[in-house]
């Protein structure tokens, strides 16, 4: 590759500035005194201090991080299972039927998915809360966690698996003894997919949630339609903060394996 | 224990996923009542086939024809593809050169950048659509710096405008379209261009003739993932858009949290449906083709 033209130097800097800028104006904000967002008043940490008394604030993050959990971990076994009757099983009854359903969530907007799992909430008379919210999010993010899972599936052979069996693994067994191990770092970060999808869902969660549940988007969305506050920025920071540490420490630890793989193969050899 | 692991996600998807749509469905035949549901017929099976008959003839395509009378939604939809369109060129056109700037750096540098890319993609969608109400106001960042510069002197109303729904999809779904040209870019050979070069034609030439045919999958890729979405966001139009900013994603959601008018959104969320096919077939195509490509 040639040397970066000053044509590619402008853009680089100025798409990242167009990426970051808006969040840096955010996060300095947070630390405004003044109640204005806009006028500078000076150094301030009250924001932070109002956040952590807000208890409907705390409520729905604490409701957030559960539904998180659960959906992610839930969607991460049934993506996983569905990856994997993809990719290994060949034929079976209504096998386009399967794989259509496993896509369509993808590209489905959130307003028909929202409007359409809450029809069918009220339908089967089932209460709207937390549990509503988990299998709403569920639904959609075992999709996403399929097609991370099953294109790490193809690219390794199955005749690992086969030998295996061969040997006198049951197919239990030689999932778990072989093929898991192996498709790991996708189901992890399969897992990790779904649980910020699930963080991040206002529109899904917004139709699934009922009086006795609400997540921290649905709480930030309606306080935002007012208007713009520091306690918002004050919020917005730290889940940028937290996002970023997460990002930063799963990419250096995947460099670190890698690497580690690489000696250990250099050795082996 | 085979049949299991097939049947376990198979009847999730069937329950959440299938029989809601088919729910959807069926209200969009349906009459709005004031009853709770608010629609009717419910479907009653205690009377067996005879109810089910005559559940089926109270279904109408009323809520379809009621569409095209009013032209909100006709307006709604159109105005939904015309920014869905103009967005999804628009972030191209910043996109891509970006994509191409980080193919084209070093290679040490090239997952630094890669990161710098992803990192945004992992925070809060509606948080980054926030950040953008407090530089596009009246009183903004956006106005203060450009009446400091001199450039105006009357602040813009840009907020709560066309406009601000713009800059919200480009800037939200920028990481949609900088990472599969990226992909596409980064693959090229590095000799074609020389090869261009040396038969004659100059590095515009060698640009447009053998890079960018080169990115097409990369750029058709990233086009649907960010017409895709945003043909029926809601998020942003809400918050950044006017009051006369259409978009279907939010009609839906005022019929439905605000009209109470279930038989109506269920028929808007069908049509919505029926122009998404179109992309969603060709893409998937397109990403076919890709793959044949590779092997």
């Amino acid at each position: 590759m040639r040397r970066l033209s000053t044509f590619n130097i402008v853009s680089l800097t100025l798409g990242f500035a167009f990426l970051y800028i808006p969040m840096v104006i955010l996060v300095v904000y947070s630390f405004n005194e003044s109640k204005l967002v806009t006028v500078w008043a000076g150094f301030s940490t009250k924001w932070y201090g109002e956040l952590l008394q807000n208890e409907a604030m705390i409520d729905a993050a604490w409701v957030t991080v559960k539904v998180a959990f659960f959906s992610s971990t839930i969607a991460t076994v049934l993506g996983t299972m569905a990856a994997y009757v993809i990719v290994r099983r060949g034929r079976f009854f209504g096998r386009t039927l399967f794989s259509g359903m496993i896509y369509a969530p993808l590209v489905m907007p959130e307003v028909i998915t929202g409007l359409s799992l809450l029809l069918l909430f009220i339908a089967i008379g089932l209460d709207r809360g937390v549990l509503t919210i988990v299998l709403a999010h569920t639904t959609f993010s075992m999709c996403y966690v399929s097609v991370v899972v099953s294109s790490r599936l193809v690219s390794f052979d199955d005749s690992l698996e086969e030998a295996a069996l061969d040997l006198g693994a049951s197919p239990f067994e030689a999932f778990r003894l072989v093929t898991l191990p192996i498709i790991a770092p996708a189901v992890i970060s399969g897992w990790l997919l779904a649980f910020t999808l699930s963080l991040d869902d206002l529109v899904i969660a917004s139709f699934a949630a009922g009086p006795s549940a609400t997540t921290l988007p649905i709480k930030i969305f309606s306080s935002v339609r007012l208007g713009v506050s520091p306690e918002i920025n004050a919020l917005s920071t730290i889940i940028i903060a937290i996002v970023t540490v997460g990002v930063l420490t799963a990419s250096i630890v995947s460099k670190r394996q890698i690497t580690q793989r690489l000696k250990e193969e250099a050795q082996a050899d | 224990m085979r049949r299991l692991l097939v049947a376990v996600p198979y009847v999730w998807l069937v329950v959440l996923f299938l029989v809601p749509f088919g729910i959807v469905l069926k209200i969009s035949l349906s009459d709005i009542a004031l009853a709770i549901p608010p629609y009717t017929p419910t479907l009653d099976l205690s009377e067996g086939w005879t109810g089910f008959k005559a559940f089926l003839s109270q279904l109408d395509l009323e809520n379809y024809v009621f569409l095209t009378s009013d032209d909100l939604y006709w307006k709604a939809y159109l105005s939904s593809l015309q920014i869905a369109f103009l967005s999804t060129f628009f972030t191209l056109l910043v996109g891509f050169p970006v994509a191409y700037a980080m193919a084209r750096a070093a290679e040490e540098w090239r997952p630094a950048l890669l990161m710098l890319v992803i990192l945004p993609f992992w925070t809060s969608f509606l948080i980054r659509v926030y950040a953008w109400i407090g530089i596009l106001s009246t009183e903004g960042f956006l106005n203060q710096f450009l009446m400091w510069t001199g450039v105006i002197s009357e602040p813009l109303t840009i907020l709560n405008t066309n406009t601000a729904v713009y800059i919200g999809i480009v800037y939200t779904y920028l990481p949609f379209m900088i990472l599969p040209i990226y992909a596409t870019l980064e693959k090229m050979d590095g000799s074609l261009l020389e090869a261009a070069e040396d038969l004659g034609c100059s590095r515009m030439q060698a640009f447009w003739l053998v890079t960018v045919p080169l990115a097409m999958p990369g750029v058709v890729a990233g086009c649907f993932l960010v017409f895709i979405p945003t043909l029926g966001e809601f998020v942003i139009p809400s918050l950044l858009g006017g009051s006369d900013t259409l978009m279907i994603g939010k009609v839906l959601w005022e019929e439905f949290f605000n009209n109470r008018d279930w038989p109506v959104a269920s028929s808007v969320a069908i049509i919505l449906l029926l122009i998404l096919i179109v992309p969603i077939i060709l893409f998937q195509r397109n990403q076919q083709i890709n793959k044949e490509a590779d092997q």
